[in-house]
């Protein structure tokens, strides 16, 4: 927030150049598994389109967990819905693009999309006994997803099912192989699910809130083995999830959303430790800390718009400490803030707004 | 506010004890049917929720209970408001006994009744579809109150409306008009129609998005220092429990593992498992830092491990441990603990 307002021009370059720069800070050199630009998702309904995403734009690199954060309705499942085109109808992809390793993947038709899934994108839902089917054995679900995908005959494909098995961390996987999903915890049918997911060496899995099914002391297994498992193998990994606990451990960087739309993306350690967009500020003071006890927690007055009624300008404005008239006109596109960036006027390289110093929020200490 | 917060809470200590519980259990019958037993020749099973509970509460204070899935604790809950009969064990409330208050009915489980409030965990299960929210607020007013004019109760619901972050219009309004939140608002309306001096909260904030779950706790704090409200609070979530209580209890398989001052417990527990499940808490604070990971899962509570519950997981178990089940033993820094190491020395 150094910068001093200079000439139009200046403004006119930095204002193009943010959203379009092909790689944000910490994929910079390498060539991202997952790139999405501008995506915008639209449901026409009978009271008129909604829009679900708008313009979200974000690259994932390989080996890298990006979390995706934000509260119900923020659009955070919807992103990973839309990049594998789960969404369901009237719900569409209206602008944008998805590329999957540098080959768009948006515009494909669905009889050759449909095998991508699995084989290079992998998934992982919330619930493991939903995405299980109860009527075959695990192993009978892993061998098929592994010769569905791999080239490889009854045996072989048993001998790899046992190995993913064994690599997921389930004990004495030989006597577990022939079991049915019930007969399994609630934590190794989650093990299960990942070995699935990894079953044809993707490169990009979506993990959808992969722990929020389970118990703390479990959920602290899973992630480490997740995380794991990632690194080892390069995959990029879409980590969504409305837990920052689980983001601030798991994930390289983050990615918040608001109303559809990302406000703020950055280094995991950047965007917990010094957040950027008031939304983000807000969000990190509200949650209950371990560490230390406060009187009262930071509350963010209102609650987020319903998607017909998203304000103009930017979507928080109503919520806002800081808002001006400029935020109620003007919608701000993510601009370079601190070690991250963020979609806020207050960190307009040219022309920042001013922060209001009366604003109650400020006060509230956020170091963590 | 600190200070003024620091006094009020040496007070709750001191009060008088509203809430006493001795030795509650509550078993369930989760055996096949008769003709199944017969035939395949199996046992009866039965499922010990909660397996010899105690605790007390003080006017004014808030007492937790935490622990994973499946540990007792919304039953404690439901045995406390006589959702549940006890299987065994005592309750007394205010000094009178109130153990059989599950088989009480009509006006003579109606004076106890009016004293304490629930509030769950669901905002949308929780609350009539086809009632206004006016109906709903109050309907405890109905039942408790029948002198009450129409028009009083019409006043006090839009009051109570008020005091929680509603407008007294709401009323006229339906459920699903509301955001979760905003149910959960209601609810805690619904539970303060009757003055109630206890609150029972079974998870109210895990439905809920951070930022409206700290709107909802501030709300509760605020209306305890209000009213002098006295909440046994139930919770997953240790960062929440710590924000709101007094003491803690933390629970496994049915019984009570620790229950300690909640600064005590979180800079110092003693029992295994509250230091596993304060070390697997993902917090803010350890960013990019692994947290400690620790083996296994709750076990089957059907067929629980002999002696202490925790023993398959704990990394001090010894033979003792595997036959016998601790007793909770008080120590001078005020906490309770249920396990033969910290008796016997063996353990910090």
């Amino acid at each position: 927030m150094s910068s001093t307002p200079s000439s139009d021009n200046q403004r006119l370059a930095q204002h193009s150049a943010a959203p379009v720069a092909g790689h944000e800070p910490g994929t910079a050199g390498q060539e991202p598994v997952l790139s999405v630009r501008h995506l915008r998702v639209e449901f026409p309904t009978r009271h008129g389109t909604l829009v679900a995403l708008d313009d979200v734009s974000f690259d994932i690199a390989p080996g890298e967990v990006l979390g995706v954060v934000g509260e119900s309705g923020a659009g955070k499942s919807m992103t990973g819905n839309a990049v594998i085109r789960l969404l369901e109808p009237p719900g569409h992809i209206a602008a944008g693009e998805v590329r999957l390793s540098g080959k768009r993947i948006d515009d494909l038709p669905e009889e050759r999309f449909v095998p991508l899934r699995g084989r290079h994108i992998g998934m992982i839902f919330q619930d493991p006994l939903t995405s299980l089917n109860p009527l075959f054995s695990v192993g009978d679900q892993l061998i098929e997803t592994i010769r569905a995908h791999l080239p490889m005959n009854e045996r072989e494909a048993r001998e790899e099912a046992l190995k993913l098995l064994r690599e997921v961390g389930i004990p004495a996987p030989e006597n577990r192989i022939d079991s049915y999903p019930h007969q399994f915890s609630g934590g190794m049918r989650q093990r299960v699910v990942i070995a699935l997911a990894l079953a044809a060496r993707p490169e990009f899995i979506i993990a959808d809130e992969p722990t929020t099914a389970l118990d703390v002391s479990v959920q602290a297994q899973i992630l480490a083995l997740l995380k794991r498992l990632c690194a080892d193998h390069g995959t990029a990994v879409m980590l969504v999830t409305h837990d920052m606990g689980v983001i601030a451990e798991t994930a390289d960087r983050v990615a918040v959303m608001y109303a559809g739309r990302l406000i703020e993306i950055g280094p995991v350690d950047e965007v917990i430790r010094h957040p950027q967009h008031p939304y983000t500020k807000g969000l990190m003071a509200s949650i209950p800390g371990i560490a230390k006890r406060l009187d009262r927690l930071y509350q963010i007055e209102g609650a987020m718009p319903r998607l017909a009624a998203i304000p103009s300008g930017c979507a928080f404005n109503p919520r806002c400490p800081h808002a001006q008239q400029r935020c109620r006109d003007e919608r701000p596109d993510l601009l370079p803030a601190g070690g991250s960036r963020a979609a806020c006027w207050l960190h307009d390289p040219v022309d920042p707004l001013p922060p209001r110093q009366d604003a109650e929020g400020e006060e509230v200490s956020h170091g963590r | 506010m600190g200070a003024d917060t620091a006094v009020k809470k040496s007070a709750a200590a001191q009060g008088e004890i509203l809430l006493e519980a001795q030795d509650l259990a509550r078993y369930f019958d989760v055996s096949k049917p008769w003709l199944n037993r017969v035939i395949e020749r199996s046992e009866k099973l039965t499922l010990k929720a909660v397996d010899g509970v105690g605790f007390s509460i003080r006017r004014g204070e808030t007492l937790s209970l935490v622990g994973e899935s499946g540990c007792g604790k919304s039953t404690v809950a439901r045995l406390v408001v006589g959702l549940y009969g006890l299987t065994r064990g005592k309750l007394v409330f205010d000094g009178e006994d109130i153990s059989d208050l599950a088989g009480r009915t009509g006006r003579q489980a109606a004076s106890v009744r009016k004293r304490f409030q629930m509030i769950f965990q669901d905002p949308y299960a929780s609350l009539n579809p086809l009632w206004r929210v006016g109906t709903i607020i109050g309907e405890p007013l109905r039942f408790f109150r029948p002198e009450m004019s129409s028009t009083d109760r019409r006043r006090r619901v839009g009051e109570l409306l008020e005091q929680v972050g509603l407008s007294a219009p709401d009323a006229n309004r339906y459920p699903h008009e509301f955001s979760g939140g905003q149910r959960q608002r209601i609810s805690i309306a619904r539970a303060l129609a009757n003055e109630p001096e206890f609150m029972i909260c079974d998870e109210p904030t895990s439905a809920l998005d951070v930022s409206v779950q700290a709107q909802i706790l501030n709300l509760m704090r605020d209306l305890q220092d209000e009213y002098g409200l006295t909440y046994l609070f139930i919770s997953h979530d240790m960062a929440v429990v710590k924000h709101m209580s007094d003491r803690i209890a933390v629970m496994y398989l049915g019984r009570i593992a620790e229950i300690a001052p909640a600064d005590q417990l979180f800079e110092n527990p003693h029992h295994p498992y509250s230091k596993m499940l304060l070390a697997a808490v993902p917090s803010l604070e350890g960013v990019g830092k692994e947290r400690t990971v620790i083996q296994g899962e709750v076990p089957n509570p059907v067929h629980p491990p002999t002696g202490c519950a925790f023993h398959p997981r704990c990394p001090h178990a010894n033979e003792r441990c595997k036959a016998e089940v601790p007793r909770l033993i008080a120590r001078s820094d005020g906490s309770e603990v249920a396990c033969h190491g910290v008796e016997e020395g063996r353990l910090p």
